[in-house]
């Protein structure tokens, strides 16, 4: 009998549903409310604790949250290179080891199938990470050509450590050599003798790193970082999924599936959206080799597209859940909100909202109808919204090398 | 002499929708039924005692939402409890497991390949796409393209424009998916053997193609664009088994001042002047009505019961050759315990599902090249549910109720059939099955076992054929039953067909007889009593 | 680019398709070379040398399917072309009840007053469903969505056909069997087996299909068709005559052809062909690249994935194009001697298919990689007609053996005499005494065809040609127009709609699409 069992779950029956992930021993200790959810199939915490301390560990010290269940694949070989830039619209030709880089890729319509970010390991070595399931995709993509593609999201744990005391949390748990790490920079470093990859990438608008290393020195992270904490230097606060939602949104970044529908699963025709029309244009290049979906997105040029994926400021404290968008007030309907939060640090409702392009203008005025309610009694108000070009919200600290003020 | 506003022959699932229908639109309506009980198919017989078997269909999960709610099934007495997921057995030992929930379901594909978990994305997100648009033209009736009236032009028009909501290379997809077999399409998505076995098992039953067949693709939509309470493709079981479906179709029926009578066989429609006026039983009672409706297939009904002179003589020839080959058998098992699958893990939820044993599309392919020779599949391909476990009113307690559906089992056997081949034929299956299950054969108290001819005799399905009628393109929508006839009109007037002969086809949908009891009501300028399609979801 | 060389227009392929598509282009004007990496052009139309003063036709045998219209509009006949006279099928019978298959008429002692009858009007019926499909034959494919002018006026031209050149009941007729099964049509219409098996024998011949395969109805249409327009004949010289006239016809429009080069790759910049570059590391520009090599070889290995969108490289690997067909070529001492046939029915078509169920049972083995226990055979014996294929009193004879898998699961270095025993003990049985006839024989397989022809799996049609691979869907949709995804890339062989046989008609639409487009200017 040939053994073809590939999975991290030798036991494969439906009695253990979510996955634990390499941290999940200390995760546990650390979940109080035990609100966990499905990601990729992990048992993730949804809340650690309550909600605004957490979100104020990310923007105002530090934060740590368990990303191994990021999908991960290893890519190599002799066409890796060629492979990557082929999948992808942005022009990765250039990344230099060590370095990392966002990018999202199309189906052959050029529809947005995911987005991720691919870290370029070591000389012809590449990670990429992605929000979805992308094998299938990527094995189909890597059709006559010498790659290697290996999924690793379970050989691989990961932690984001973000937020302004980062690197001094980092630095306090024996991290060397940090000071230098550029934004989408990656060190390959030791610590307490077992091997960590740190890249200098997050998902917050603020300073922040994330860890790799073998699962096997999973609890021994941990317990470095927590020792930080214990020691009383730095407070350091584990995150669930639903602070994380806060940040990127302030954050400007959008999320597959919850802002726009992922090309894969869309079943209707029309309801997935291309790089234009989720407002990622600018990672779009035309003028390096061919990519798929790029005739598909070259003739967007004739159709122009319709539909734009923008970041809405909301006016009032009223929270535009799933609300319509119309153009002026009681105007026409335009677009409607994909996804929203308030935000502490900027006392605003925050949104990504989808709404009509028309010629290549945005709507000017829009509003957005809002229910909501009062002790169970329902009630609907209009709100002027905003658009806005840039993130709502980011830090220097973000950026500065070496850190600076932390 | 009472004169009924509609008689129907055949108390089949269809036959009850469609009076049930007609007696909700006010109309005073008779069922006749040969049997002495009512279901024809879809049925619980207590034929082995303290057991009922669903004798012949066994889940449901394509009756359609819209009908259960406008005949106000649940209060009738309708319990539908889906069924958990599904396993096909491997001859290695192994096994794989369709679980419904979305992470498990996941690790398990994972497990037998990592690159066809993440492709069952892919294919469910198509499927979907295929299920929405053929599940729109279900409740509707198909315009014929030969004609040139306003309501087919119409309704030509209209679902020209539903097709025209894909894109356009969905619509070659589309095409092809039609076209294609279900081993060549499920073989664009996957990988591995027993996942291409497992998804394709669905697209053979009740059908005599082979799963390299082209066409076959589409039968999976028969058998996947069901659902439970918007769980597509997931079965459920009628408490009480099959029968509970038609019972509570038949109390709808009966609510609404509609009449049931067991026992009557009709011999024959009474034309007169080119009209239908009603029918005369075998007893040589004659019942008038004003429009007469068969719920026998197109072969029992224009060869059957109706006089050749009535008809004419394209329809004769179509009838007589319209393909309604049986490939189908059953097997009933009653047990005194339940059996053991020790290549499940302990305590395993999937002897709550279906179960299957046919691990490759080569030995689905070869199964199918038995039939087309003549003979039962030496290895054939079996579907299998113990509802018992869930349903206590099925069997004793303890005791358990196995139903064994069988791909490919043909009507006539060289030589033909007799009680030993029958047997021979049963013992092929539970050989099957106990390779796998090592106590089942010590369980067994009792098993009936169904080839296609037991399967005609007593439902009166033509060759057993359970769909009514194969589901191939000369036989699906404008051309079911025959071109020019699709519209559940007979061929004289005030005569209209509602079995599953008609589109959309067979499978417990109920559909053909609402479609038809709308079409009946429209000519009698009735109020349409029948439920409008719910709609994309 | 303005140079003079850059404006030819480069065809990879000499094949009959090619030689076609090169002809109508030059004749428009257009500078055009072909490229062939074989010694001779004509593709599967040719003639072969297999023994010392022995030649057959080595693909193709058999000519049926050259459009008329190509003939007249090439002026194939003042090139040489010569058809040779007409042939009917015979359908050979062990105890010499012989069928004799013609046009209109079947003829044959076993068989019944009704099946002569039921055969005429059934020819008639079908061959009216194969006129209404005309529209769709000479023209590219249309679009489903987006159509242009072109399409529109197809398709308008098809639904007309549909709806009033057949009428209420043979359009009722043509919607039910068009997408099903020969074995069920045939099943309906005719009592005698033989004659049955001989007509189904047209729908799977070439194709990984058996009578009971839905699809059959259409690969029969696709065959009968031809008798709208001409008869079946044995070209003298062997089919390697047709390609000397399309290489003459297209020489005196100017085209240049180049045998033994080999393209290696079509050169691409920026999602356009301008160039191709030979084995020998030679480069050739070119305005526009014509490939009439199948749609794997082209995309694959010509073009490369790199250049082309994930899904549709996915779905050009996923196309079936795996071959069924093997050829034996058998020189002869003398004339084989069937019982109850003359010399002069001897020089038909004949066939080996005694009965559907033999046909469907020597398709089954194909399913599993195995080759025909009993194959399906058609035969001719090509020097009756022209003894000049063979020494003084010898013959040649020409068979092709359905099934035999391209993907033999023992492979068919093993297998190749075995198979070959296995089709000559077929005709044994026929032919008492054929046996001991044999001076030398060949086997082309798949494998073969596929090396010698430089056809992917080969496969006779460039892919089969089910529904879900024909018209708007052949090779697949995005390069079912003749143009490509890449701009300045076209196709024209068999890939292409309306698929195979040596009709000239992917080649004669690619060269009117090309020219519709104004391309290769």
């Amino acid at each position: 009998m040939v053994s073809i069992i590939q999975s991290p779950l030798v036991q494969h029956d439906a009695k253990q549903v979510l996955l634990p992930s390499p941290f999940h021993p200390r995760i546990e200790q650390h979940c109080l409310v035990k609100n966990w959810m499905s990601w990729n199939g992990y048992q993730t915490a949804r809340v650690y604790d309550t909600l605004a301390s957490e979100y104020f560990a990310i923007r105002s010290s530090c934060s740590v949250m368990d990303l191994t269940p990021m999908e991960k694949y290893r890519i190599s070989g002799p066409d890796a290179l060629s492979f990557l830039n082929r999948l992808v619209v942005r022009d990765v030709s250039a990344l230099k080891p060590n370095r990392v880089t966002y990018v999202v890729w199309c189906n052959d319509e050029g529809k947005v199938l995911d987005d991720g970010t691919i870290f370029h390991l070591h000389q012809g070595e590449y990670r990429l990470c992605s929000q979805h399931h992308q094998l299938d995709w990527l094995l189909i993509s890597s059709l006559g050509m010498d790659v290697s593609i290996v999924e690793e999201t379970h050989e691989v744990a990961a932690l984001a450590v973000q937020g302004p005391t980062a690197y001094s949390v980092l630095s306090a748990a024996g991290f060397d050599g940090l000071d230098q790490l550029k934004p989408f920079g990656i060190l390959h470093t030791q610590l307490d003798g077992f091997e960590v990859m740190v890249s200098r990438t997050g998902y917050t608008g603020d300073l922040g790193y994330e860890l790799w290393t073998n699962p096997s020195n999973a609890l021994a992270l941990w317990d470095a970082l927590f020792g930080v904490k214990q020691r009383g230097l730095y407070d350091l606060r584990c995150i669930g999924l639903d602070a994380l939602e806060m940040v990127r949104i302030e954050a400007g970044f959008i999320m597959p599936g919850d802002d726009f529908n992922t090309a894969e699963t869309t079943v209707r025709a029309g309801h997935d959206r291309s790089p234009f029309e989720i407002g990622l244009g600018w990672v779009v290049n035309f003028d390096k080799p061919h990519f798929t979906g790029k005739q598909a997105l070259l003739r967007e040029k004739d159709r122009p597209i319709e539909r734009r994926l923008v970041k809405l400021a909301v006016e009032g404290n009223k929270p535009p859940v799933d609300s319509f968008l119309y153009d002026g007030k009681k105007g026409r309907r335009i677009g409607t909100i994909k996804t929203q939060i308030w935000s502490p640090i900027l006392k605003a409702n925050l949104a990504m909202a989808d709404v009509e392009y028309r010629n290549g203008k945005l709507p000017v005025q829009i509003w957005a109808e809002i229910y909501y309610q009062k002790e169970l009694e329902w009630q609907v108000t209009w709100a002027q919204c905003r658009i806005s070009d840039v993130p709502f919200w980011t830090h220097p600290r973000r950026s500065a090398t070496p850190p600076q003020n932390c | 002499m009472k004169k009924y506003d509609a008689v129907v022959i055949g108390a089949g699932h269809n036959g009850l929708t469609n009076a049930a229908f007609l007696a909700k639109a006010g109309l005073d309506v008779v069922v006749l039924e040969k049997n002495d009980y009512v279901g024809g198919a879809t049925v619980s017989r207590e034929l082995h005692q303290g057991w009922q078997y669903s004798n012949c269909s066994y889940v449901c999960s394509l009756f359609r939402p819209e009908i259960y709610q406008a005949l106000d099934l649940g209060r009738h007495g309708l319990e539908v409890v889906p069924l958990q997921g599904s396993a096909t057995f491997k001859q290695d030992g192994d096994y794989f497991g369709s679980y419904h929930q979305p992470a498990v379901r996941r690790r398990e594909i994972a497990r037998h390949s990592k690159r066809d978990a993440d492709a069952s994305i892919r294919f469910d997100a198509d499927l979907m796409k295929w299920c929405r648009l053929i599940r729109g033209f279900l409740l509707r009736t198909p315009p014929d393209p030969a004609s040139f009236k306003p309501r087919d032009v119409m309704e030509f028009a209209y679902l020209l424009k539903r097709f025209y909501t894909l894109s356009e290379s969905q619509i070659y997809e589309f095409i092809r998916f039609f076209t294609m077999s279900i081993a060549e399409y499920v073989e664009e998505y996957f990988e591995s053997d027993v996942i291409l076995a497992h998804f394709s098992g669905g697209s053979i039953i009740g059908t005599g193609l082979g799963v390299y067949s082209p066409g076959t693709a589409y039968v999976l939509l028969h058998h996947a664009m069901g659902d439970i309470d918007g769980n597509v493709g997931s079965w459920g079981f009628a408490r009480g088994g099959m029968g509970s479906l038609t019972k509570a179709i038949a109390s709808s029926f009966q609510s609404h001042g509609g009449e049931l009578r067991t026992n009557s066989e009709v011999e024959q429609i009474i034309v007169k002047g080119r009209k239908a006026t009603g029918v005369v039983l075998a007893s040589g009672e004659e019942i008038d009505a004003q429009v007469v409706i068969s719920n026998l297939d197109a072969k029992r009904t224009f060869l059957g019961v109706m006089d050749p002179n009535d008809l004419p003589a394209d329809l004769l020839h179509r009838a007589e050759n319209f393909k309604i080959r049986g490939s189908s058998g059953k097997l009933n098992i009653a047990l005194d315990g339940m059996p053991e699958f020790p290549a499940l893990p302990e305590g395993s939820s999937l002897t709550l599902g279906h179960m299957h044993f046919t691990d490759t599309l080569e030995r689905l392919e070869r199964a199918y090249d038995d039939w087309k020779d003549d003979r039962w599949s030496a290895d054939p391909y079996v579907d299998t549910v113990i509802p018992s476990q869930y349903d206590p009113t099925v069997a004793p307690a303890g005791k358990h109720m196995m139903s064994v559906f069988v791909q490919y089992c043909p009507f006539e056997v060289e030589g033909g059939w007799t009680d030993a081949k029958r047997d021979a034929f049963g013992a092929t299956v539970i050989d099957q099955i106990a390779e796998h299950s090592p106590n089942f054969k010590q369980l067994i108290l009792h098993v009936e076992v169904r080839t296609p001819l037991e399967i005609e005799a007593e439902v009166g399905l033509t060759e057993g054929n359970i769909f009514q009628g194969e589901l191939t393109l000369d036989q699906l929508m404008f051309n079911r039953p025959f071109p020019g006839y699709a519209q559940y009109r007979g061929p004289v007037k005030n005569m209209y067909m509602c079995s599953s002969s008609t589109h959309p086809g067979g499978g417990v949908m109920g559909a053909p007889g609402t479609n038809a009891a709308r079409e009946i009501l429209r000519d009698l300028g009735r109020r349409d009593s029948t439920p409008r399609d719910f709609g994309d979801d | 680019m303005t140079s003079a060389a850059s404006k030819q227009v480069i065809i990879v392929g000499g094949g009959h398709n090619g030689l076609v598509c090169a002809t109508y282009l030059a004749l428009a004007g257009r500078k055009v070379q072909i490229l062939e990496a074989r010694d001779e052009v004509g593709g599967g139309a040719s003639t072969t040398s297999f023994a010392e003063g022995y030649k057959v036709s080595g693909l193709a045998h058999i000519l049926y399917s050259l459009s008329p219209k190509i003939c007249t509009d090439l002026k194939l006949e003042t090139a040489g072309l010569q058809r040779g006279a007409a042939i009917d099928t015979i359908a050979l019978d062990r105890d010499g009840q012989h069928l004799t298959l013609g046009v209109d008429e079947a003829s044959g002692a076993g068989l019944s007053q009704q099946d002569r009858v039921a055969y005429t009007a059934f020819k008639q019926e079908f061959r009216n469903y194969a006129r209404t499909l005309e529209p769709l034959m000479m023209n590219k494919p249309p679009r489903l969505k987006d159509m242009d002018r072109t399409d529109l006026l197809t398709l308008g031209k098809l639904g007309w056909k549909l709806r009033f050149g057949l009428g209420t009941r043979s359009m009722r007729e043509f919607l039910r069997v068009g997408g099903i099964n020969i074995y069920d049509v045939l099943n309906e219409v005719f009592d005698n087996a033989q004659l049955k098996a001989a007509i189904a024998a047209d729908a799977v011949i070439g194709h990984h299909m058996g009578p009971r395969t839905p699809s059959t109805v259409l690969t029969y249409l696709n065959r009968l068709r031809w008798e709208i327009h001409g008869q079946q004949s044995l070209p003298p010289g062997g089919m390697g005559q047709i390609a000397n006239a399309l290489s003459k016809a297209a020489k005196s429009a100017g085209v240049t052809i180049r045998t033994g080069a080999k393209v290696q790759k079509i050169l691409i910049d920026a999602g356009k062909a301008y160039g191709v570059q030979l084995h020998s590391g030679e480069r050739l520009d070119a305005a526009i690249v014509i490939s009439n090599a199948d749609a794997k070889i082209t995309f694959l290995e010509l073009v490369g994935a790199l250049e082309l969108d994930a899904m549709f490289a996915q779905r050009i690997h996923t196309t079936r194009s795996r071959g069924n067909v093997a050829k034996l070529h058998v020189a002869l001492d003398s004339l084989p001697q069937v019982s109850g046939l003359s010399t002069q029915q001897l020089g038909q078509r004949l066939l080996i298919a005694p009965d559907m169920r033999y046909l469907e049972h020597a398709f089954n083995h194909a399913k599993y990689g195995e080759y025909s226990e009993h194959p399906l055979l058609e035969i001719t014996v090509p020097s009756i007609a022209d003894p000049t294929l063979a020494p003084d009193g010898h013959h040649v004879m020409s068979i092709s053996a359905c099934f035999a898998p391209y993907s033999l699961k023992q492979g068919w270095e093993r297998q190749r005499e075995s198979f070959s025993d296995k089709i000559i003990a077929v005709v044994e049985r026929y032919a008492p005494g054929f046996s001991t006839q044999i001076v030398a024989r060949e086997l082309l397989t798949p494998v073969d065809i596929e090396a010698q022809y430089n056809i992917t799996g080969g496969h006779w049609h460039h892919g089969e040609m089910t529904i879900d691979q024909s018209f708007m869907m052949r090779p697949i949709h995005g390069a079912a127009q003749y143009d490509t995804p890449i701009a300045g890339l076209f196709l024209c062989g068999a890939a292409a709609h309306p698929g195979g046989g040596v009709t000239g008609i992917p080649g004669h639409n690619a060269a009117q699409r090309i020219l519709a487009m104004g391309a290769g200017l």
